[in-house]
């Protein structure tokens, strides 16, 4: 692999930009691999990169049925904060913020992290209690957030009506540390550094079915053949209960539609990123100008990456009358992803009924803030066959025995 | 915009005035039932691509639960029915056969 450095773009500007190598390659798939990770999302490749970054194993496929990158890493609003209230979520979520500020550096590819703050909106009596408790929480946890008065947020925000007749702001819990990334990037310089350990990153090949013997995987079947393994990632998100019922399993999961749109570019007018969980909506200002809007997800089923007109219109309804400037945009687009939802709203990483097959989702409407401290987390339980201190509380076992890990009130919208 | 028949008042609703309310028919795990049975029954969920039974509440309107079968990939309707059953009707589950050639059905 070439370096990227300013030399190179120097080198390259005098030979016309010729010697730009590909960022990775896309090898026909081998008849067997040590590990094989399904889905080429942030969460797959990131798994992929760090079994060979941490544990040496690189005879690895990742194999994407579209292009990689184009699931839900590629369609989030790219939210990076670790504020979360319970402890196993903090450690992991805090792993991967901080495992961001120095990815470009790790990845040798420039994932614009810009840790510009993000505040989420107490609206409610009961919001500003809930986020006083998350702050203190925080602080036992070594997580740097703090609460911040209608002031501070003003200050901060200076486009935000911090009146409004339904919900003034009452405060706000603030995390300074907290930010965005370019999305594709991410996927993009994972997929990098993987192809140049010597992995193969097969896009446009679906799996389509999952071959086992005596209780264990033996293979998958795919657009492109059959493929031998002794250990099975998937991590494939919304289509997580599709991969498991090839497996012959089912999951606590249900995947949803989750929309996010951006406005036509405007000058900057908002350097961090506003969550306003009560009235459900969000809001940030990309490098482009765009203002990135995201709101709640659908209510029922759905495979379709588009959903209901009604969400998109109810969050903008919430977010012209907290930043009432922003009622004379145009917007220029909305797209959909499928959430992979679980009843508590944390992730799942965990062994599985059938030996050497793992899973990683449940990530929701949240995942792309734990790509790093996902795949570190996943690629130890795979190279391990049983999970690190980062895993270890995120099993299937909790269903079963009720030791939820419950994020849904700290999560109140989508992001 | 997601549109039901209510099977009660016989109103068309749309999303905005239902209430949606998961995965339908599932069978209730009685003080017999082992963990993993009771755990299945509370947690897991078939989550198809494809042709999913689901409960609804008018909510808005006649205030009733029902049932509805819905595509998850081209949102098709094929149909809703009473909430007083514990399997789909012989007839919907024919005429979704008919348009969904392959169809595992609906256990
Ligand atoms: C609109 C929207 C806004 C969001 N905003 C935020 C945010 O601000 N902050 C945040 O932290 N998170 C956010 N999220 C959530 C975040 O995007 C996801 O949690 C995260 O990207 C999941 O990554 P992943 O790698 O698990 O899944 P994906 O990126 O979806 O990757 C899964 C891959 O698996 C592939 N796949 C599926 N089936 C198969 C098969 N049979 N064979 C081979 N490959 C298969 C898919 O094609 C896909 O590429 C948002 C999500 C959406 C939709
Ligand atoms: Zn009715």
């Amino acid at each position: 692999m070439r370096r990227y450095s300013a030399f190179a773009i120097a080198r390259e500007a005098l030979r016309y930009h010729q010697g730009w190598e590909r960022a990775w390659a896309s090898p026909a798939p081998k008849k067997r691999y040590d590990a094989i990770v399904v889905g080429a999302g942030g969460h797959g490749l990131a798994t992929a990169f760090y079994l060979g970054r941490n544990h040496g194993i690189t005879n690895v496929a990742v194999i994407e049925k579209g292009w990689l990158g184009g699931g839900n890493t590629g369609r989030n609003t790219t939210i990076i904060r670790s504020n979360y209230l319970q402890d196993p979520s903090a450690a992991i979520y805090e792993k991967a913020r901080s495992l961001y500020e120095t990815m470009s550096q790790d990845l040798n590819m420039n994932v614009m992290f810009s840790p510009r703050g993000v505040i989420m909106l107490a609206q409610t009596e009961h919001e500003k209690r809930g986020y006083l408790r998350t702050a203190h929480a925080n602080a036992a946890q070594g997580v740097d957030t703090e609460f911040i008065g209608p002031e501070k947020v003003k200050q901060l925000v200076p486009i935000i009506n911090i009146d409004g007749p339904r919900y003034p702001v009452l405060g706000g819990l603030w995390q300074a540390r907290a930010g965005t990334a370019r999305h594709d990037a991410v996927a993009w310089g994972y997929a990098r550094a993987c192809s140049a350990m010597g992995m193969d990153i097969i896009q446009n090949c679906a799996v389509t079915g999952i071959e086992t013997e005596g209780g264990k995987v033996k293979a998958v079947n795919t657009s492109k053949g059959r493929i031998e393994t002794g250990k099975l990632a998937l991590v494939v998100a919304g289509h997580s209960s599709e991969l498991a019922e090839m497996a012959g399993f089912r999951l606590p999961i249900e995947s949803v539609s989750l929309q996010a749109l951006v406005s036509e570019p405007v000058k900057p007018c908002m350097d961090v990123v506003v969550m306003a969980n009560t009235v459900h909506g969000y809001m940030s200002q990309s490098d482009k100008g765009e203002m990135v809007i995201g709101g709640g997800t659908d209510g029922f089923n759905n495979y379709t990456q588009r959903g209901s007109f009604h969400h998109i219109e109810e969050t903008v309804r919430a977010l012209v009358e907290t930043f009432p400037m922003i009622s004379r945009l145009k917007m220029l687009r909305q797209w959909g992803g499928i959430v992979d939802m679980t009843g508590d709203r944390s992730p799942i990483l965990s062994k599985t009924p059938v030996g050497g097959i793992y899973v990683n989702c449940g990530w929701g409407t949240g995942g792309f803030k734990a790509i790093p401290g996902s795949g570190w987390a996943m690629a130890e339980l795979v190279a391990k066959d049983a999970p690190g201190p980062l895993a270890a509380a995120f099993g299937l076992e909790r269903f079963r025995e009720g030791r939820f890990i419950d994020e849904s009130v700290a999560a109140g919208v989508a992001h | 915009m997601l549109i039901l028949d209510c099977p009660y008042c016989g109103i068309r609703a749309d999303e905005t005035e239902l209430a949606p309310g998961g995965e339908a028919h599932l069978t209730r795990v009685g003080p017999e039932g082992s963990d993993a049975a009771f755990e299945s029954y509370l947690f897991d969920r078939k989550n198809p691509k494809g042709v999913h039974f689901e409960r609804w509440r008018h909510a808005a309107g006649c205030g009733k639960w029902f049932h509805a079968a819905r595509n998850t990939v081209t949102l098709e309707v094929y149909g809703t029915y009473p909430a007083q059953v514990t399997e789909p009707p012989k007839a919907l589950l024919a005429a979704i056969s008919k348009k969904v050639p392959g169809w595992e059905g609906w256990q």
